[in-house]
């Protein structure tokens, strides 16, 4: 497939492998801070090929894992009613909520559908008019564009019966907590693609200078996550802490200027609970006024409700990188991918999930090096 | 015989986990392996059914014969490449096929939700005489029943079939032995692509036709070879990821592969791309895998290459003693990962 | 997170908001939204996440990272090595 097969070349990850090798002469810690980055990671066992003294922690990428408690239990509400039809991407149906996960609510008769795009979900609300159509508007930036439009176009159609469940973080924020915190060790970050794909990189700039940590843009690819960190070791190597883009292809430094401007048109920045890290200020983005009459937890008369997260779980720690998941008493005896207690144990991207499925086994082996 | 009262009472899953059956139950991955191990199997304590195998092998006088079951529920009831009645035919022949018998007669009960088109019905009707006729089997006996509107899918379909093995090794995981090689008959996905594609929202525009087929004539030739068969296993649902780990967990052995010997259609392997899936997991309905001994591999792989649906059998791997129990993947770009069984069924994802 | 597939635009139909494409995905076709690239044209790679076009995709920079490789000194030693895998 092109631009994709390509960079899965055996022989340039090979050839990366020992410009890296070469290029670290001391220990150091990076995060890369796409979930989908750390698919790849697992996937294709990339921290294999990298030299002992790299660290590689897997930060708060995925916006399935850090969707507070509470709004997994307001979907499941919403989804519960027998007037709903809930729309959601696939990635949110294991995340477990205080009661059960809306896989639990489709088993008892919810009529919960999976999605590729929001724009389905209007097509369902038009072909549904006696039913409430309510799409889980889940995301970082990368996804905020598609929900942008979702709305907008519902409310030039004058749809009735649609309505948005909406939890979208926004990544430079949370870099910043994880950089401001006193317990980080992380000293270079691999940023989201495709998040900067739609918003461009120079909200990075500001984060580069101040906590003085090199941030490279990165892809998805194999090739591109080695590249990028090869990019990132030859800058700590030589002390230097700037935003470079290793992503050419895909981003341009300003990023998407009409995705930009209508998302700014019906979204406004918010304060966000992630969950596991706690409120982070102005981190995630809610609708605007003008756009209240789709907002399901309006609708539906849910705002007030707040939920406490289960204590056993430590996916606060691991998504900040502060511990590995195979470091937690819970991984693999309470907690699983069929009972997760938290949602990066559910997530195809969640650290935990991803060490269960591919790690497991030498997990305790590799505690020293990735 | 204990009561019903009692059986409630000390239902082994634990019901605070799964006070319901969940979708993910029937998937084929681990939830549905938790099903059969706590309380199925024990529940009747059969040593015919312990081996786990795709159908039960017994002798009757002189002969020996295969006896195996299938449900079909699938939906939507028609899709690329065929419809739950070439599934219903197939899947039953394919599964006394991996017994190493020769698929003789299959019975077909039908449960019809009220208010589905005769039509509808019809075609479905067509589609189990043609693939009988394809499969060379007879439907000799079968049974119809109708439930209320609301309590089915339009249909469903229950095939059971018997069969008769002329081979004499036993072909089961307990067969297999470290230094065999690992056969696949052809490039895998196009079945779950075909279904997840005739899916609400997740269509393609290409036709990715399902791979469902007879894999009988397939498996005799096999057979007929001289070589020794050790295993032989049909994909279905949780794909070759799951088939391989089953039968490791089985045979007590360790099952390595290439990602780079398995062969993925170039549209299938896209649409793995576009909705997130990793065609190691995908359902397969035409597809199977051999285990024979290193000696036999090229013969082997002769054999099944001579007509459809095997004309793209490859070897992915082979099988060592450790570590036990487990499948591991050699990846394209070297290094080195388990492929573990997944919960429950894969999900089209964003993230 | 954002799992989002390059593919190649075959058509293009709608103006505006509505604008979209039939994209190619090396053999697999769906259709997706061009409102955010009303730039783009037939013959563009795009990036397409949950149904938009959120960016094009530059041939002209798809070599960089075997550049950036080269750069370093590394892809003509290259032979084909499996202890990429194992070097320590």
């Amino acid at each position: 497939m092109k631009f994709v097969s390509e960079y899965r070349d055996a022989a340039a990850c090979a050839g990366y492998a020992k410009t890296i090798a070469r290029l670290t002469t001391r220990p150091w810690t990076i995060m890369e801070i796409c979930g989908g980055q750390t698919h790849s990671i697992v996937k294709f066992g990339l921290d294999e090929l990298l030299p002992p003294q790299l660290t590689l922690v897997h930060g708060p990428g995925c916006p399935v894992c850090v969707t507070p408690l509470e709004l997994i239990d307001k979907a499941v509400a919403i989804a519960s009613r027998p007037d709903v039809i809930f729309c959601s991407f696939g990635d949110m149906l294991r995340v477990p909520g205080s009661d059960c996960d809306l896989f639990s609510v489709k088993a008892r008769g919810g009529d919960i559908r999976i999605l590729y795009s929001p724009l389905d979900a209007l097509r369902i609300a038009r072909e549904n008019p006696s039913k409430q159509v309510v799409f889980f508007a889940v995301g970082f930036e990368t996804t905020a564009p598609a929900h942008a439009m979702a709305a907008y176009q519902a409310r030039q159609l004058g749809l009735k019966n649609f309505s948005l469940l909406v939890s979208h973080v926004l990544v430079p924020p949370a870099m910043d907590a994880i950089l401001s915190s006193p317990d980080c060790r992380v000293q270079g970050f691999l940023a989201a693609g495709h998040v900067c794909a739609v918003m461009g990189f120079e909200e990075y700039l500001p984060l580069a200078a101040m906590y003085r940590v090199p941030i490279i843009v990165t892809g998805f690819e194999p090739l591109d996550i080695l590249q990028g960190i090869a990019m990132c070791v030859a800058q700590l190597e030589q002390g230097r802490h700037e935003v470079e883009n290793q992503y050419t292809r895909t981003v341009q430094t300003q990023g998407n200027l009409p995705a930009q401007e209508l998302m700014k048109n019906v979204f406004r920045v918010v304060d966000r609970k992630w969950r596991g890290v706690g409120s982070i200020p102005a981190s995630g983005l809610g609708l605007r006024s003008e756009y209240a009459e789709f907002d399901a937890e309006l609708r539906f008369d849910l705002s007030a409700y707040t939920a406490e997260e289960n204590s056993v779980c430590i996916s606060g720690l691991i998504m900040q990188g502060l511990k590995k998941p195979h470091e937690c008493p819970a991984f693999a005896t309470a907690c699983t991918p069929e009972k997760p207690l938290g949602a990066p144990m559910v997530s195809s991207e969640g650290a935990c999930a991803a060490y269960f499925r591919y790690r497991r086994h030498d997990a305790p082996a590799s505690a020293t090096k990735a | 015989m204990s009561s019903p009262k009692d059986f409630v009472l000390s239902c082994p899953l634990p019901l605070t986990d799964y006070p319901t059956v969940t979708l993910a139950h029937g998937g084929g991955g681990k939830l549905m392996h938790q099903l059969l191990e706590k309380m199925i199997l024990p529940a009747f304590q059969s040593p015919l059914l312990e081996t786990r195998h795709d159908g039960a092998v017994f002798g009757i006088g002189e002969s020996r014969l295969a006896f195996t079951t299938d449900s079909y529920v699938v939906s939507p009831l028609f899709f690329p490449g065929g419809d739950i009645g070439t599934l219903a035919i197939n899947g039953t022949v394919n599964d006394l096929a991996m017994c190493g018998a020769r698929p003789l007669y299959l019975s077909c009960g039908l449960i019809l939700e009220e208010g589905l088109p005769m039509d509808t019905l019809w075609r479905v009707v067509q589609s189990l005489k043609s693939a009988a006729d394809a499969a060379r089997v007879q439907l000799v006996t079968g049974d119809t029943k109708v439930v209320d509107k609301g309590k089915g899918d339009g249909v469903f379909i229950n095939t059971a079939g018997i069969g008769l093995i002329d081979y004499g090794q036993p072909i089961s995981p307990a067969s297999v032995r470290a230094g065999d090689v690992v056969l696949l008959s052809g490039d895998i996905g196009r079945h779950g692509i075909a279904i997840m594609a005739s899916r609400e929202g997740l269509e393609f525009e290409t036709q990715i036709d399902s791979d469902c087929a007879p894999l009988a004539s397939a498996v005799q030739r096999l057979l007929a070879s001289g070589v020794e068969v050790h295993c032989l296993r049909d994909l279905t649902r949780g794909g070759l990821g799951t088939t391989l780990i089953e039968i490791a967990e089985s045979a007590r052995l360790h099952i390595g592969i290439e990602e780079t010997a398995i062969p993925v259609r170039e549209d299938v392997a896209a649409a793995c791309e576009v909705l997130g899936f990793d065609p190691l997991y995908l359902a397969n309905e035409g597809r199977f895998i051999a285990i024979v001994p290193q000696k036999d591999a090229e013969r082997a792989l002769a054999a099944l290459r001579s007509e459809e649906p095997a004309t793209g059998a490859v070897r992915i791997g082979r099988v060592t003693d450790s570590p036990s129990g487990m499948v591991t993947m050699k990846s394209r770009i070297g290094t080195s990962r388990i492929v573990d069984m997944l919960s429950g069924e894969q999900l089209p994802r964003i993230c | 997170m954002c799992l989002a597939v390059p593919g190649k635009i075959l058509s293009i139909s709608g103006e505006g908001m509505m604008r979209a494409a039939r994209v190619d995905f090396g053999g697999v076709i769906r259709d997706a939204s061009l409102a955010y690239l009303p730039d783009a044209v037939a013959g563009d790679y795009v990036l397409i996440h949950v149904g938009f076009a959120i960016s094009k995709v530059e041939e002209g920079e798809a070599q960089r990272v075997f550049e950036y490789l080269r750069e370093m000194d590394e892809l003509a030693d290259l032979t084909p090595d499996s202890s990429g895998a194992t070097r320590r």
